[in-house]
């Protein structure tokens, strides 16, 4: 049971790192950025590439070693999701929703057979593999690995809570959220919020994606499919386009996963997830956190 | 005569405000009733609660004596209600004809099945679509071009497809949301004749204008709305006469206090 | 006043080859042309492999002409439109195989598990917003690949394999390659034609009506959710025929066939040729499949080519290479005199 909460959280706190830049896209621009699964994948590659150009690392380095590539990974991460923004998705804006969404989905298919084209359509073994000891609480097998990286996920998250709430860019992004046009009348530079919300949103994703291959130790080109799918339950379980849903939806999807995976066997476990999904769309759209709002004609 | 529409003690609300509060009023046959009143004062609400856009909070709709309080707009559109909307709602991508067309899709006449073989009835169908279409068409004095998708044409066009697209539904009452804004002087005159056309085929009339002159030449009554309430129900006379309604549009005198202030 | 200004320049009449081209593209002809060289095509190359890709071509012109139903007409962007394909393809499958049945005897149970499987699918799901939909849609496909996965029924991972064929009659067995394409052809020409007809009908027009603006569709007294169902069942039904065709084709089944990826491509041949537009489709289609037939070299950079051409046709054609066409004529020539008169009173009463 409790080794079920614990993996549950663990798990979730991933979907929550990926699920928070699928929520501020959406909450600022209205747009569900497919491609952002893959971000999270580009992440994971552009670790594996640094981490290999190293050469061997020792393993009394790797955490040193992982937190300065996982940094260099958000850095390349963000400027992808802002070039990615600034080629595919600003030239649209405006356009039909269907144009929008068919681009997402073409950004998606670019990217993950960019890589597969680069890096070869086969899994790579991540060169830093985080290993340590285990611990045993309340009859839960918690790893020390597991430890570092929820605290590296949770302070991530603090620090961006912290930049929404405090600063002025966090501002801007909260009342572009509400009203675009009214906040470009009042002097915001939306284009650059924009930008900053894309540079932002990637860029965890990219963390999520070094993270996740050190501790799996496995990446591969298909890798961010899946998790952008649950990373978008996520969203919306918690109530998309809030920051606090997105990190509550990923830790209850987590949870949820993990109980579900055991009551029903392991291989049902993503029919599970996206059972979820579907539940939640048709009975409460607007998710845990967010409000009802009468859409106006 | 039984009322074509009746509302009773109609009420919305958004989040605390109410933008619809209390509003009774009933149209008979061939009547042509004005809702007016300054902005914000709930009547594009009050069409969107009748026409089934927004689901009432209290209050009934009535139309021929069938209660369509809170159903699906294609449900109150099928018990025969048509309207236009306040900023034009036109399919800007198809044609004209095709935007008329729109109209009449209640008259169905054709199948699946017919339209995947062609029957002859998908052809008489189909032939009296396009018939029915260009008499609309003629019938709002339509003169542009027609087999074009409708985002090439100017304003002035668009909304009289508009309002051929309303017509073609062939409905017991048409709820027209600011016919003439944004029209000339000349358009005006064209709009008021056609008013009264529409009246002539049996159709009822409800409309929001802010052109007084339009409003009082055109209709035998005017509800006169404003903060979601509504402050008068009369004759164009008796309206111009009331207190309340100079009151809402040109404000109490005593209410200014600071008479240097911001007048 | 403007009438006739607007009549010429919407139907250009120069003799330029640009302009004879694209007025032959619009001539109802070029159906029958397609169809004419489709059925020539096994006169020109008659490989085993030719008309294996040529037999895959034809089924996938066969789903893109169904998902066009769906995202072209409607407007719903459907991302696991394969799992209607894996759904017609398993339900043939399992029926055949179970009963000793040829293929043909299965379309009932086909189509009766394709309208279930997209009324559970849309029924759901076609309430919410767009985008919700495509994300959901997604999902769907997935859940039902995993299921085909995990199921014994579907036998599991490796799927079910000898799978009877179409028919035997009078010793002429239908799945003989070359028949079997001439039959492929037949079936999926049928389809293209039913599809584009039902988008010129008065159900493909409120599918346009709803595209464009589901309020005003509303209230004009249409349905939207049942008409968007109504979309979803069709593209169902298009999904589960060629589930049936892949299957003869194959005779064998198994879930790998039905990945996101196999959803994408269906919707780029929709894309790409223009959403709405059947002929379009059906260019889009052969392009996508036959392209990477030809390109065999470049075969690691094709997705990544699909994907970026996605994104450009998207900001700079989003109508695609061959869009809906826009126009119709101006007014039928006898009708030209009725104008003041009352309209004929509605014949049938309104439903």
């Amino acid at each position: 049971m409790t080794q079920l909460l614990w993996d549950g959280l663990f798990v979730g706190s991933f979907y929550a790192l990926i699920a928070l830049g699928y929520s501020m896209v959406y909450g600022i621009i209205k747009l569900l950025n497919f491609a952002h699964g893959d971000i999270y994948m580009l992440g994971a590659f552009i670790g594996f590439a640094a981490l290999t150009s190293f050469g061997g690392i020792p393993a009394s380095l790797s955490i040193g070693a992982l937190i300065v590539v996982m940094m260099l990974s958000m850095l390349l991460t963000g400027g992808a999701g802002v070039l990615i923004e600034r080629l595919a998705y600003r030239p649209l804006r405006g356009a039909p929703r269907l144009a929008v969404l068919i681009t997402a989905v073409g950004v998606s298919f670019s990217l993950e057979y960019g890589v597969a084209a680069i890096a070869g359509p086969n899994p790579r073994a991540f060169p830093v593999r985080l290993e340590g000891d285990v611990f045993d609480v309340l009859g839960a097998r918690i790893s020390l690995p597991q430890i570092i990286l929820m605290l590296i996920a949770a302070a991530l998250m603090v620090l961006l809570n912290f930049y929404i709430q405090k600063t002025s860019t966090g501002r801007a992004m909260r009342s572009i959220s509400l009203d675009r046009n009214a906040s470009l009348l009042m002097g915001i530079n939306v284009n650059a919020v924009i930008t900053r919300t894309f540079f932002i949103g990637s860029a965890l994703a990219g963390a999520a994606g070094v993270m996740a291959g050190a501790y799996y130790g496995k990446i591969d080109f298909l890798m961010g499919f899946i998790i952008g799918l649950k990373a978008f339950t996520a969203a919306v379980i918690g109530g998309i386009g809030n920051i606090k849903g997105a990190m509550l939806g990923g830790l209850v999807l987590g949870l949820v996963e993990a109980f579900g995976s055991e009551w029903f066997g392991g291989q049902w476990r993503d029919v599970f997830a996206f059972g979820v999904l579907i539940l939640f769309l048709t009975l409460r759209p607007t998710g845990i956190l967010g409000e009802r709002v009468t859409e106006r004609v | 005569m039984t009322a074509v529409l009746e509302v009773k003690d109609l009420q919305i609300g958004f989040g605390g405000v109410k933008a619809v509060d209390g509003l009774s009023f009933s149209v008979h046959e061939k009547e042509i009733i004005a809702v007016i009143g300054p902005n914000g004062a709930g009547k594009t609400s009050a069409f969107n609660c009748i026409t089934g856009f927004y689901k009432p909070t209290a209050g009934s709709v009535t139309l021929k004596g069938q209660n369509i309080t809170g159903k699906r707009p294609a449900d109150i559109a099928a018990a025969g209600v048509t309207r236009t909307f306040q900023n034009l709602r036109l399919f800007p991508d198809l044609t004209v004809l095709d935007n008329v067309r729109a109209g009449m899709h209640l008259y169905g006449g054709q199948s699946w099945f017919d339209a995947i073989l062609h029957t002859p009835r998908f052809r008489r169908s189909e032939n009296r679509y396009s018939d029915e279409a260009h008499h609309w068409l003629d019938f709002v004095g339509y003169r542009g071009p027609r087999g074009v998708p409708i985002r090439n044409l100017s304003y002035g066009q668009q909304k009289q497809v508009e309002i051929a697209r309303a017509l073609a539904r062939k409905a017991d009452l048409l709820l027209l949301d600011e016919p003439a804004a944004g029209l000339n002087f000349s358009e005006k005159q064209v709009l008021l004749s056609l008013c009264r056309r529409i009246r002539e085929l049996g159709t009822a009339i409800v409309l929001i204008e802010h052109d007084m002159g339009l409003v009082m030449e055109l209709s035998e009554r005017i509800v006169v709305m404003n903060f979601g309430r509504e402050i008068a129900d009369g004759t164009p006379a008796e309206v111009k006469a009331n207190p309340a309604v100079i009151e809402a549009y040109l404000g109490k005198d005593d209410e200014e206090v600071p008479s240097h202030g911001d007048a | 006043m403007s009438t006739s200004v607007d009549k010429t320049r919407t139907r250009p009449r120069s003799n330029s080859a640009g302009a004879k081209l694209s007025r032959f593209m619009e001539s109802p002809k070029i159906g029958w042309v397609a169809f004419a060289i489709a059925l020539l095509m096994p006169f020109i190359i008659a490989t085993p492999y030719a008309l294996n890709v040529m037999t895959t071509a034809a089924i996938f012109v066969l789903l893109a002409s169904g998902l066009n139903i769906v995202v072209g007409y409607c407007g719903l962007l459907d991302l696991g439109y394969i799992a209607f394909m894996a759904v017609g393809a398993y339900t043939a499958g399992i029926v055949a195989k179970s009963f000793q049945l040829p293929l043909l005897f299965t379309i009932p149970a086909v189509i009766v598990m394709t309208i279930l499987a997209g009324l559970i699918i849309g029924a759901p799901t076609l309430r919410l917003r767009s985008d919700y939909l495509a994300i959901v849609t997604l999902g769907f496909g997935e859940i039902t690949r995993i299921t085909a996965n995990n199921l014994s029924i579907t036998g599991g991972p490796s799927g079910i394999f000898g799978i009877p064929g179409l028919l035997e009659i009078g010793g002429i067995d239908l799945q003989e390659p070359a028949i079997f394409y001439y039959v492929t052809v037949v079936v999926v020409a049928l389809f293209v034609l039913a599809a584009a007809r039902l988008g010129k009908s008065r159900l493909g027009r409120a599918w346009r009506f709803v595209r464009e603006d589901e309020d005003a569709a509303e209230a004009m007294g249409i349905h939207t959710y049942k008409v968007k169902l109504m979309a979803y069942i069709f593209g169902a039904i298009w999904g589960g025929f060629g589930g049936i065709l892949f299957a003869a084709h194959l005779t064998a089944v198994s879930p790998q066939s039905f990945v996101f990826l196999q959803s994408a491509l269906v919707l780029m041949a929709v894309v790409l040729g223009g959403m709405g537009n059947m002929r379009g489709v059906v260019i889009g289609a052969l392009v996508i499949s036959l392209l990477p037939e030809l390109l065999r070299d470049l075969s690691d950079y094709r997705y990544l080519a699909f994907g970026i051409l996605l994104v450009v046709v998207m900001v700079f054609r989003p109508q695609g290479f061959w869009p809906a066409r826009g126009f119709e004529p101006e007014r039928p020539a006898p009708n030209e005199a009725a104008t003041e008169s009352e309209p004929a009173p509605p014949k049938e009463a309104i439903r």
